[in-house]
């Protein structure tokens, strides 16, 4: 049944198809066998702690690398054969500013829109375009570096669609920024499908930023370990947890047990009840024991809950972590074997 | 496959860096002018050469070759600053050929020395050399194309480099060689063997003798020019073609 599922899925227009790709760094597999795909005009995340694979994985889609093995298409077009038509149809937004930074602001887009060949007659509309949309039309003719971080990730993504790509790569957008900066970076992100009808690749490990997403796969060690709506992935963690406080907890648990056939336990004067879908449950309860209950909360799960249910630990580990160590090793072999 | 749209972005990206840093320009005009009158200066008095040119007139087509020589190679290495401040990748993700890349870089290199190698030609007649209209467009010439296979053969050596620790190394070991070994302060026909084998590996040299050949085709003896011009200007043009098309390679290998 879920074989026949999911060519279903495969049948229908996939701005982005991975099959079985595989890369490795000597005998390091940064992505060891990922398949995902990705719908047009959504929000596509992928999730994963440091040293996941997750820029190996967008270097492939980029055309940057080449894979080891397995297959990554882009708009109907291989990723490492038909490299050129690939090209034509992404932007990125890099982890690291690729902006030149001695250049103006306006000049780095012009930049970029002769360097994807758009006509004279549209060039400098686009510029202007992308400079509004970017709210920075009146430092325009300033020097990049004299910009804030937000600021330039602003220019960044505007530079990205000045060639009108179907995709949008966003590698950690919003990596070191601050959270001002984050919240307006999401809310001008969010708005991109619908107002330029483009498909946004983004990864990101702040689990928190992934809830604008339509679909997210969670990638560790270089393998998805979990794929679905933010939604589908926080059911794998249980759903919700209503926590209670009433005049007679022992009474309740047993009445709350009887009428809904919930799990319900008390701890520490709270009773508390796992449940799908907590916000339907609450007044229900209410309905049934209402005279009763002093105070009610809902806890609903987070995607960082999800990560830890998956592999056991926090995706933002603060000390140096495994990932790290992965990431210095592909490093020193790219150093030494494929240079840049 | 060349994109002309990417190499004039490109060139124009370049040119319009280098007209914001005047120290750039300062630094790059000033350090031949430094070689041509302290050390040339100085030397005048050391060398006899004899009813010819004087040492300072002989070492002028070895100040230009030096002009071009540190200016390509600076050009050429701000490839690897792209690489360490990600601008690169801007360009590599870029619907275009790896070789309009090297050949916009390598153009850009060319108009950038060549520019800078006319103004220090300009003090030819603080030297007392008298030089016609007719020499100084074959100057320019032989300058535009030395300056390409420099800028090409910069290309190369950026290619191999990804962090800008690697500049001292090539400024020592590869770009002060490449002056000293190049007949640019003292002629080749006076070194010893070994060092004169070293010279004919070094597409500076040909470029050197060539101007040699425009500065003062009258000198004979010890200081004239060391190859035949027609030789000189066939080698810059070979060399040219083939470090343009060996950057073009080292950059296709990536990714």
């Amino acid at each position: 049944m879920q074989h026949i599922a999911f060519f279903l899925v495969n049948s229908s227009m996939q701005i982005i198809a991975v099959r079985n790709l595989v890369k490795k760094f000597g005998q390091i597999a940064a992505v060891d066998g990922i398949s995902f795909g990705v719908e047009e005009n959504t929000i596509f995340g992928f999730l994963g702690p440091n040293g996941a694979g997750k820029t190996t994985t967008i270097s492939i889609l980029c055309t940057l690398l080449a894979p080891t093995s397995g297959t990554a298409s882009l708009n109907g077009h291989d990723c490492h054969a038909e490299s050129a038509l690939v090209r034509r149809s992404i932007g990125i937004v890099f982890q690291d500013s690729s902006l030149d930074k001695d250049l103006t602001a306006r000049e780095n887009l012009l930049f970029h829109a002769y360097l994807y060949d758009v006509g004279k007659s549209e060039r400098k509309k686009r510029v202007e375009d992308a400079l509004a949309f970017a709210e920075l039309t009146d430092r325009a003719d300033n020097l990049v570096k004299t910009f804030s971080g937000g600021m330039k990730r602003r220019l960044e993504v505007a530079r990205g669609l000045i060639h009108r790509p179907k995709v949008l790569f966003l590698d950690e957008p919003t990596l070191g920024l601050d959270p001002q900066s984050r919240a307006n970076l999401w809310e001008f992100i969010t708005d991109l499908p619908k107002k330029h009808n483009v498909t946004i690749f983004m990864t990101t490990h702040y689990m928190e930023e992934a809830e604008v997403c339509d679909r997210i796969a969670v990638i560790d060690k270089g393998k998805i370990i979990a794929s679905g709506t933010p939604a589908e992935l926080k059911k794998i963690v249980g759903g919700d947890v209503i926590y209670l406080k009433t005049t007679d907890n022992r009474k309740a648990v047993e009445e709350i047990r009887e009428l809904f056939g919930a799990e319900a336990s008390e701890k520490d004067g709270e009773i508390f009840i796992s449940t799908l879908r907590g916000e339907a449950c609450i007044p229900a309860i209410i309905r049934e024991i209402g005279e009763r209950v002093l105070s009610v909360r809902m806890q609903r799960p987070t995607l960082n809950d999800v990560f830890l249910k998956l592999t056991g630990k926090e995706i933002r580990e603060e000390n140096a972590s495994a990932g790290d160590d992965i990431k210095e090793a592909v490093r020193s072999y790219r150093r030494r074997h494929d240079r840049g | 496959m060349i994109e002309a749209n990417a190499v004039y972005v490109i060139v124009m990206r370049e040119l319009k860096k280098f007209v914001r840093e005047r120290s750039r320009l300062v630094s790059t005009i000033a350090r031949p002018l430094v070689w041509l009158f302290l050390v040339g200066g100085g030397m005048s008095r050391l060398v006899p050469t004899g009813r010819g040119v004087s040492y300072m007139q002989f070492i002028f087509p070895g100040i230009l070759g030096m002009t071009i020589l540190f200016s390509s190679i600076f050009s050429s290495i701000s490839i690897i600053w792209d690489k360490e401040f990600g601008f690169m990748k801007e360009i590599l993700v870029a619907p275009i050929s790896r070789f309009s890349v090297v050949v916009g870089k390598a153009t850009s290199g060319m108009l950038l020395s060549t520019i800078q190698s006319v103004i220090i030609l300009a003090f030819f007649p603080v030297l007392g050399l008298s030089i016609g209209p007719l020499q100084i467009v074959g100057i320019v010439f032989v300058c535009a194309v030395l300056a390409f296979a420099l800028s090409s053969f910069g290309i190369v050596l950026a290619s191999f480099y990804d962090s800008y620790e690697s500049f001292s190394v090539i400024m020592n070991f590869i770009v002060m060689p490449m002056f000293f070994l190049s007949g640019a302060m003292y002629p080749v026909k006076l070194m010893p063997p070994v060092l004169r084998y070293f010279t004919k590996v070094n597409p500076l040299t040909f470029g050197v003798d060539a101007l040699k050949h425009l500065i003062y085709p009258l000198e004979k003896g010890p200081m004239s020019a060391d190859f035949p011009f027609v030789i000189d200007v066939l080698i810059i043009l070979a060399a040219s073609l083939f470090f343009v098309t060996l950057g073009g390679k080292a950059f296709e290998r990536k990714g």
